[in-house]
């Protein structure tokens, strides 16, 4: 195949206590360390494989976020990725607008394959690959642990509530990945600075045409109730009690 | 009057209890109609359990061979030719119905609800974000059909003693074949089922083995309890990915949660907030679990589950 076409979110790096802001208009994240949704990371790593396995000739990663994600797309490429379209966007726009836009990216870039996380971990929405595919009129193979690919299909090993469910689907195809499809690779510092002088292209989000408001707000964010404390005993006798206390075994 | 259309989730010969949840969430939203719509192929019997399921007012049955495996491809095209006459499409949020539901709601051109937790009003729902560290009041727009899924850990399942009204119904729409159904692999489910348990006994990586795994299983089975695991424990290889319990696997709310040497990530506290009780048994006093634990117990998991089986 010829291209292979990532999307990468820009999050709050997993490792983050996230708190919400007292007047419950958001999360706080001023100063806040930011990554490449843990997810995407591994969907790069995976099509950088298969670029290096001979079986495809081009990785281009796509953002959607401020001009700051240029720092997620830099990482991308310094990981292998061969060229970053940079889809500048300052507002937040929902999952299906993703796709939308996202869409678009796919027409002009015909890739065989798009792979991209199952989910953010901000929102963890878990709907723009479904949606990206649905619009795109392609197959979707979601929550992949496993894919192999031979001629013009790609057989994938999804991770569902019964076990691992096998599907193949016909190429074009969206991807979305599960955590133990493969483990990312760490950025090395020649690589960092090969990344700078890989192709970076920006474009506005406008020129895409695409309507950027929702019709699903957010409205206040609350901070979740927290458990009641607990308490600790020292042995099992004592666990027991408790437990038969509260008629749970 | 408004009609919410619930999708059915089942396995071919079995309604999946996520259904009966999704009812009870769609049944929140004053002055509705719910309507069940089973996907299926020889799906009477299914059809038959949705209609026991009380408030479910008619369940439609759309019977067709290409509907006996559940592909999103297949049956979001269905769906969304259906669901045009309602105001709300509403499916579970398992696998299932996180696969299937973004691509309903492109068909129709709706942004998706997902992982309700709470109605709080007709056009507005509570759902977690950031793995559950914040709760977010999604609002969406009149006018404006709401296609959404239910995190079902927030629900319990609304009883059976109804026999609704059965229906046919068939689409015309153009059905893919760019995706084809394999196979399913799935360990023999000997152990109740994870997100219906009433009791359910976890390990992570401080059970250290496969081998070792046997002990938590042991327990599990004297108890009747479901058995779960943390990432850890799945990533290490010990047991397999449908058992693992957290943000990215099964979010599950039994009334007991005992926690064998897992350390707690918010990953994986994510997955078991709901639970009614948590034990925690982790030799390191230090872990997060004992943060969110009702009761607590530091010491070696390797003695405390031999003895506890003993004593039960």
């Amino acid at each position: 195949m010829k291209t292979i076409m990532v999307c990468l979110k820009r999050v709050v790096d997993y490792n983050v206590r996230i708190r919400v802001k007292p007047d419950g208009s958001g999360v706080v994240t001023d100063g806040v360390k930011m990554s490449i949704n843990p997810f995407d990371e591994i969907a790069l790593e995976e099509a950088l494989r298969i670029k290096e396995r001979g079986e495809a000739e081009d990785v281009v990663v796509v953002s959607i976020g401020p001009a700051d994600i240029q720092q997620q797309l830099r990482t991308g490429l310094a990981m292998g990725a061969d060229r970053a379209v940079l889809i500048e966007c300052n507002e937040d726009i929902s999952s299906l607008t993703a796709a939308k836009v996202l869409l678009k990216c796919a027409e002009k870039e015909a890739p065989d394959l798009i792979v991209l996380g199952k989910q953010a971990i901000d929102d963890d929405c878990n709907q723009t690959g479904q949606m990206l595919a649905t619009l795109w009129g392609r197959p979707q193979a979601t929550f992949a642990s496993k894919l192999e690919l031979s001629g013009n299909v790609a057989k994938v090993t999804r991770e569902v509530d019964a076990g691992l469910e096998v599907i193949e689907v016909d190429l074009p195809a969206v991807i979305t990945t599960d955590l133990r499809l493969n483990e990312p690779r760490y950025v090395k510092l020649p690589d960092i600075m090969k990344a700078k002088k890989k192709q970076l292209e920006s474009v506005a989000i406008a020129d895409f045409g695409v309507e950027l408001s929702s019709k699903v707000t957010a409205g206040n964010w609350e901070t979740p109730a927290s458990r009641a404390k607990g308490i600790m005993v020292n042995d099992v006798d004592a666990l027991l009690s408790v437990l038969k206390e509260k008629d749970l075994v | 009057m408004s009609h919410v259309l619930i999708i059915a989730e089942h396995d071919g010969s079995q309604l999946n209890s996520a259904t009966a949840k999704t009812i009870n969430c769609a049944a929140g939203i004053d002055n509705t109609e719910l309507h069940v719509l089973v996907l299926g192929s020889g799906c009477d019997a299914i059809a038959q359990q949705a209609a026991e399921i009380a408030g479910v007012a008619k369940v439609l049955v759309a019977d067709r061979n290409e509907n006996a495996v559940p592909l999103a491809a297949v049956l979001a095209p269905q769906i969304a030719e259906i669901a045009a006459a309602y105001d709300y499409v509403f499916g579970p949020s398992t696998t299932f119905g996180k696969d299937l539901m973004p691509a309903v709601a492109a068909l129709l051109d709706v942004e998706q609800v997902s992982d309700i937790m709470e109605v709080t009003g007709p056009r507005s729902f509570k759902r977690p974000v950031y793995a559950g560290n914040a709760i977010l009041n999604a609002e969406v727009a009149e006018g404006t059909k709401v296609v959404a899924t239910v995190r079902t850990a927030s629900y319990k399942a609304v009883p059976t003693g109804n026999s609704a009204h059965i229906e046919a119904i068939s689409s015309t729409a153009a059905l893919p074949s760019h995706t084809r159904y394999v196979e399913l692999q799935s360990e023999a489910a000997e152990r109740p089922d994870l997100q219906t348990a009433k009791l359910v006994i976890s390990g992570g990586r401080g059970v250290g083995s496969k081998e070792n795994f046997d002990i938590v299983y042991k327990l599990a089975d004297k108890l009747g309890a479901g058995v779960g695991a943390s990432r850890a424990a799945v990533d290490a290889g010990y047991v397999s990915n449908d058992m693992q319990v957290g943000q990215t696997g099964k979010i599950i709310a039994p009334d007991l949660y005992m926690a064998f040497g897992i350390s707690g990530a918010i990953q994986h506290l994510t997955g078991i907030k709901d639970a009614g009780t948590i034990v925690a048994i982790n030799n390191d006093p230090e872990a997060a679990i004992f943060e969110i634990a009702d009761i607590g117990l530091v010491g070696d998991l390797f003695e405390i589950i031999p003895e506890l089986e003993q004593k039960l």
